[in-house]
């Protein structure tokens, strides 16, 4: 990149020379003053050594052409010089150059901005600072958002004719029907890889039937909801936020405020109603893909065949385990939505914060959706489920 | 016009067609962009102003026609020699386009930083020579775009695009969304900076009072046409948008004030 420039200006090199008569300095300069020839007159103007003069005088006739930063140059030796008690003339200055001389002397009065540097241990240490605070504030919000959205809930509740029919409906499509290819792929591989590595392990221990009993109770109670989770997470609590946020942008969301329509009522409650519908029965689905993907792998690399394996598979899902895995669906629905739109409120009024949030709202949502898995787990073990 | 005919070309467009989604924004237009004049570039909304501008600087590609800058055929050129020329203009976009990660200063130094080797101080300093120069505060630097006001924004977009002094500058729509004293006031900045570096300047505007202030000629942009003249020609003309244009309420206050 830097040849560019340097290649365009290459017939005219910048350059100057310095003559002594008595106690006068007569500082020649000419050719293309431009910030092309910047850097080699930099280094050595800056050092400029005029001591002995007391009078300083730069001639200006030669140059060919001058831009802002050689008129910078210059004027920063002269100003250089006259800090140090050397009184300066420039001479020959030609007229279409005075313009030029006379507005970068005129403007920059103010010293050059030092410009804070990065990566210092100070800016580290105030970066955590900031981090942490930021992650309170957020915590604080996430938990006043909550409550609007659960007072707005009931309210709705209470009074069904407020709940958008259509908008709940088309978020189901959004969330849940158009999830189902992926959703259903991604279930299906791991059902595969989960069978393929259980068996590999119990085999040795000639137990590979086993493999059915992981397979059940590993999908059914975990693997199942949080891959579903996940994927919801990460393509509708995404989504959720740039659409919210870009509506803010555009200044939607105040036209919505100002219509005296309810914001929560319009915008969070059909996409949480929606997602908390969807994300059991993709929960169910999620299931049962992977189940299908394990039975395959087990017919090809045990030799288990379909009904030894739904026969294996009754004995190990007893009870609670099935519900375990669906109870759970709802609350991590909650959870993405409410992360998804509170960040899209969250959103400021530039472009680049839309994307920023975006990503937020995904890390957010599935890390508390695994800390609420976390917590059910406990509570299950402790109520001996 | 006899008087700018000997005067050098920078921007020359011949025969030029933009047909954008089956509709002709622009039909066989020709146009000269002298060196050190200012043309400002009006027309209604959606008449192809900024597409016009677009086309000269690159971002949109012609139906067919030709476009010269600084006496090179923009189509011919890539690579190396596309960036050559690019260092030459410098372009203001609306609302400053500043990359909002990024601080005022460090805005101004991406092209410095992009095309030239000099050292950090050297840039910081020039970053602040062209911040005063376009008028804002020397804490203005050390911020960041979505900490501006829009007047301050345009200002530091203004600082970026005359970073390596470039030959041309083009604005799109330079006092859009300010109130009217810092319209004004940018008006009067551009056309000192205009005159103390020697700049031609290519600008889209609406604003007749930004017109009246800073340019030399005017051209103007109706039925995918364009014509030519200055204010006082461009008022007597016979087509009824440009007639309206510059009699119409608003132009006769703008004009007599």
């Amino acid at each position: 990149m830097t040849g560019a420039l340097q290649a365009q200006s290459a017939e005219t090199r910048a350059w100057y020379n310095v003559a002594r008569h008595g106690d006068t300095l007569r500082l020649a300069v000419g050719g293309a003053w431009t910030v092309s020839e910047a850097r080699r007159l930099d280094a050595t103007l800056r050092g400029f050594d005029a001591s002995g003069s007391t009078y300083v005088e730069i001639d200006c006739g030669a140059l060919d052409r001058i831009d802002t930063t050689g008129a910078w140059l210059l004027l920063r030796t002269k100003r250089i010089l006259e800090s140090h008690g050397i009184s300066v003339k420039p001479v020959n200055v030609r007229p279409e150059y005075r313009a030029l001389v006379h507005t970068i002397d005129h403007e920059c009065r103010a010293p050059p901005v030092e410009l804070p540097r990065r990566h210092s241990f100070d800016a580290h240490l105030e970066r955590i600072g900031r981090g942490l605070c930021h992650a309170l504030h957020q915590g604080y919000e996430l938990i006043g958002f909550f409550g609007h959205v659960v007072f707005e809930t009931i309210a709705t509740v209470l009074q069904p004719r407020r709940l958008r029919f259509a908008a709940l409906v088309h978020q189901m499509e959004e969330t849940g029907l158009n999830a189902l290819p992926i959703v259903g792929l991604l279930s299906f591989l791991v059902g595969v890889v989960f069978a393929y590595q259980g068996s590999d392990q119990l085999r040795d221990f000639g137990a590979e039937l086993y493999t059915v009993n992981l397979l059940g109770v590993g999908f059914l109670r975990e693997l199942g909801g949080l891959l579903a989770a996940i994927i919801v997470a990460g393509r509708s609590g995404s989504a959720f936020t740039a659409q919210i946020g870009t509506m803010k942008v555009s200044e939607e969301l105040d036209a919505i405020q100002i219509s005296g329509l309810n914001i929560i009522e319009v915008l969070v409650l059909p996409r949480l109603l929606g997602i908390i519908i969807t994300l059991p029965l993709l929960t169910f689905y999620s299931n049962v893909m992977g189940l299908i993907g394990g039975a395959t792998m087990c017919y090809l690399d045990l030799g288990i065949t379909l009904p030894a394996f739904l026969h294996q598979l009754q004995t190990a899902v007893v009870g609670w385990t099935f519900w375990v895995g669906l109870i759970k669906a709802p609350v991590f629905a909650f959870v993405i939505a409410l992360v998804g739109c509170h960040q899209g409120f969250e959103v400021e009024r530039n472009s680049s914060s839309v994307g920023r949030h975006t990503t937020q709202a995904v890390v957010e949502s599935i890390f508390l959706v695994i800390v609420a898995d976390a917590v059910f787990s406990i509570t299950f073990s402790w109520l001996g489920i | 016009m006899s008087e700018v005919a000997d005067q050098a070309v920078v921007i020359r467009v011949r025969g030029l067609v933009t047909r954008l989604g089956g509709h002709v924004l622009h039909d066989r237009l020709d146009l000269d962009v002298f060196q050190g004049e200012v043309l400002g570039v009006v027309g209604g909304s959606g008449s192809g102003k900024s597409v016009l501008l677009r086309s000269i600087i690159g971002l949109q590609q012609p139906t067919s026609g030709t476009i010269e800058v600084l006496g090179q055929n923009l189509a011919d050129l890539d690579g190396d020699a596309l960036i050559r020329m690019q260092i030459r203009w410098g372009v203001l976009f609306q609302d400053g386009a500043l990359f909002g990660d990024q601080t005022v200063a460090e805005n101004v130094q991406i092209p410095l930083r992009e095309h030239t080797d000099l050292p950090q101080q050297l840039m910081d300093e020039i970053a602040s020579v062209k911040l005063s120069m376009v008028g804002l505060p020397s804490d203005a630097a050390k911020q960041y775009p979505a900490e501006l006001s829009g007047g301050m924004r345009k200002r530091a977009g203004l600082a970026r695009a005359l970073a390596l002094d470039p030959e041309i500058l083009f604005l799109d729509e330079p006092t859009a969304g300010l109130d009217p004293i810092s319209a004004a006031q940018f008006d009067t900045l551009v056309r000192e900076l205009q005159q103390s570096l020697r700049l031609t300047v290519f600008m889209v505007t609406h604003d007749i009072d930004t017109l009246r202030a800073t340019t030399d000629r005017i051209a103007v942009l109706v039925d995918s046409k364009i014509t030519i003249g200055t204010i006082g020609s461009l008022r007597d003309n016979a087509n009824p948008w440009i007639h309206e244009y510059f009699s119409g309420v608003r132009g006769r206050a703008a004009l007599t004030a």
